[in-house]
């Protein structure tokens, strides 16, 4: 490899995407194949992000799913974007992980550059201009949808950000859902969400809502109490990304479930239905 | 119609050499040091925001003395370099060896096919998993490479600052030692440096995924009165958090393995 020097007047900045698409490195997702049966793509499926009152907590499951087939069990959707951001994600599982790491590469490439990290707004534009750039091969059913959180340090709070698949970016100040599961799992964050959430509160909430997600739909991926298989769960906070140890998502997730199994529980999991009208006593 | 004079090679070889030597010459010195955990770089820099002292990646750092814009600009190409060969191969792929060849290249060809020669000489450091993988890569304004030992000196007067270090340093020292040795080596017996006049970074293998960490003034100051510093983490960020989070969730850094193993088909 030789050393990529630009002339003053033609350098590309700060930008890693712009060194590769001068060196020719750029993935080129145009090219990818259209109508590709639904088994012929893998898909990650839900995430989600709400705040709290020391930052943002993220959480995805781990289900990657080809058509009616669970192709992975272990895939893992949420990501640190640096050290105070991370990056979840759904949708198609290549160009979505692909550019997790493009925009992983993007944002310590700027800061190695210019000597600065870019702030929250800048970290969140970049990603959104990525999924801009990513609709043709979304238009062909490559639908990669993010979520961005960080803290930001300069305003001393939690940021979150949600996309669509034309690179519009909204700041959610609450929560956010995404992939196949969302609805239920916004709806779950919703019915309990405070602002004043604390750190156990909030992670508790985040893994409620994939375990009634995973509940309803088929595509995402419950606990898996057999293979000790959990949900990525991370807070960001002050201190920066962190991920939950295994441990820990585990021992909530027996903690939820043995509160759903007391009689009397709201959950509808496990009871028999009651019929409108009425049921048999 | 003008005849160009001539000029023998060897005299056209040495004017060049002496013209980017005395560029070299009048910036101020810095110096680098193996110690116990890893590559202390220490510079004589009273600008807090133009660096000659950067980071390259994840284990690599860099160091440039000379002619500011020119150093500065060999350390972008080698920040696109290594986190192209990052990209294209894996993060474990970008080794310290490779860029030092790169730019050495890149200087023996200015040397040699241009008009002026770069002013500057420019350090490639890397640190290992263990002391004896530590690499110091000494590159001079013609592409001369020199793999170094235990220390190294760039810039001005950097004979006097070497021989100076040759009396002092000794491998396997503590970080407060190495910067100690370092800073009395570059104000030399007739001036003390202040933190402020210094610039000073190390990449400690003890640092997670990105190794290098700059010290503060306050930490410089603690040093300098021999006192404990521990240059782990980040500034403002207490070690234990400031290294989890490059971890990642697949147990490993952005970008790297980890996004992609589970990632081709997740």
């Amino acid at each position: 490899m030789t050393l990529p020097i630009f002339r003053a007047d033609d350098d590309p900045g700060p930008s890693f995407l712009e060194v590769l698409r001068r060196t020719g490195l750029e993935p080129n997702w145009g090219e990818l194949p259209r109508d590709l049966a639904p088994h012929e793509v893998t898909h990650g499926t839900t995430v989600v992000a709400l705040k709290f009152a020391d930052g943002v907590v993220m959480a995805g499951d781990r289900r990657a799913t080809s058509g009616n087939l669970i192709s992975h069990r272990t895939m893992e959707k949420v990501f640190p974007a640096d050290r105070h951001s991370g990056v979840a994600i759904a949708g198609a599982a290549g160009p979505a992980i692909e550019m997790v790491k493009l925009f992983q590469l993007q944002l310590e490439h700027y800061e190695k550059v210019e000597g600065n990290e870019l702030s929250i707004e800048g970290k969140a534009n970049q990603l959104a201009q990525m999924v801009r750039g990513h609709l043709p091969a979304a238009l062909q059913g490559f639908v990669v949808v993010p979520l961005f959180a960080g803290y930001d340090l300069r305003r001393g709070t939690g940021r979150l950000f949600e996309y669509d698949v034309t690179g519009g970016r909204y700041e959610e100040s609450e929560f956010a859902a995404t992939g196949s599961g969302s609805l239920h799992a916004g709806t779950v964050i919703k019915m309990s969400y405070r602002p004043d959430l604390g750190r156990d509160e909030a992670v508790d909430l985040a893994i409620s809502a994939l375990f009634h997600a995973a509940d309803e739909d088929a595509a995402t991926g419950g606990p898996d109490l057999v293979r000790g298989i959990y949900p990525v769960v991370a807070t960001i906070t002050a201190e920066g990304f962190r991920r939950l140890p295994d441990s820990e998502v585990g021992d909530r997730f027996r903690a939820l479930v043995e509160r759903m199994s007391q009689p009397g529980s709201t959950t509808t999991t496990g009871t028999t239905p009651t019929m409108p009208g009425g049921s048999p006593r | 119609m003008s005849m160009p004079f001539y000029v023998a090679p060897e005299q056209w070889m040495k004017d060049k050499a002496d013209f980017a030597r005395k560029g070299i010459a009048r910036g101020r010195a810095l110096a680098a040091l193996m110690y116990e955990d890893g590559i202390l770089i220490c510079a004589e820099n009273s600008s807090a925001t133009l660096r000659k002292i950067s980071e390259i990646y994840d284990r690599i750092a860099f160091a440039g003395a000379g002619k500011y814009n020119e150093y500065d600009r060999l350390r972008i190409a080698g920040v696109r370099h290594a986190d192209l060969k990052g990209y294209a191969f894996s993060r474990e792929d970008v080794d310290a060896q490779s860029l030092a060849n790169a730019y050495a290249q890149m200087l023996g060809d200015v040397f040699t096919h241009e008009a002026k020669p770069m002013e500057v000489e420019i350090l490639v450091a890397e640190v290992g998993d263990e002391p004896s993988d530590d690499r110091l890569f000494h590159i001079l304004y013609d592409g001369t490479v020199v793999d170094e030992h235990g220390f190294t000196v760039l810039g001005g007067e950097a004979d006097t600052i070497s021989a100076r270090l040759k009396e002092s340093y000794t491998a396997g020292r503590s970080l407060v030692e190495a910067v100690r040795t370092a800073v009395a080596a570059l104000a030399g017996p007739e001036r003390t440096l202040e933190p402020k006049d210094l610039e000073v970074a190390v990449l400690s293998r003890r640092n997670g995924r990105r190794a290098f960490r700059r010290l503060t003034d306050e930490e410089l100051a603690e040093a300098l009165r021999g006192g404990e510093v521990e240059a782990t983490g980040r500034p403002g960020v207490p070690p234990a958090e400031a290294t989890a989070p490059e971890a990642g969730p697949a147990g490993e850094e952005p970008g790297g393995e980890g996004t992609g193993a589970e990632g081709t088909e997740g």
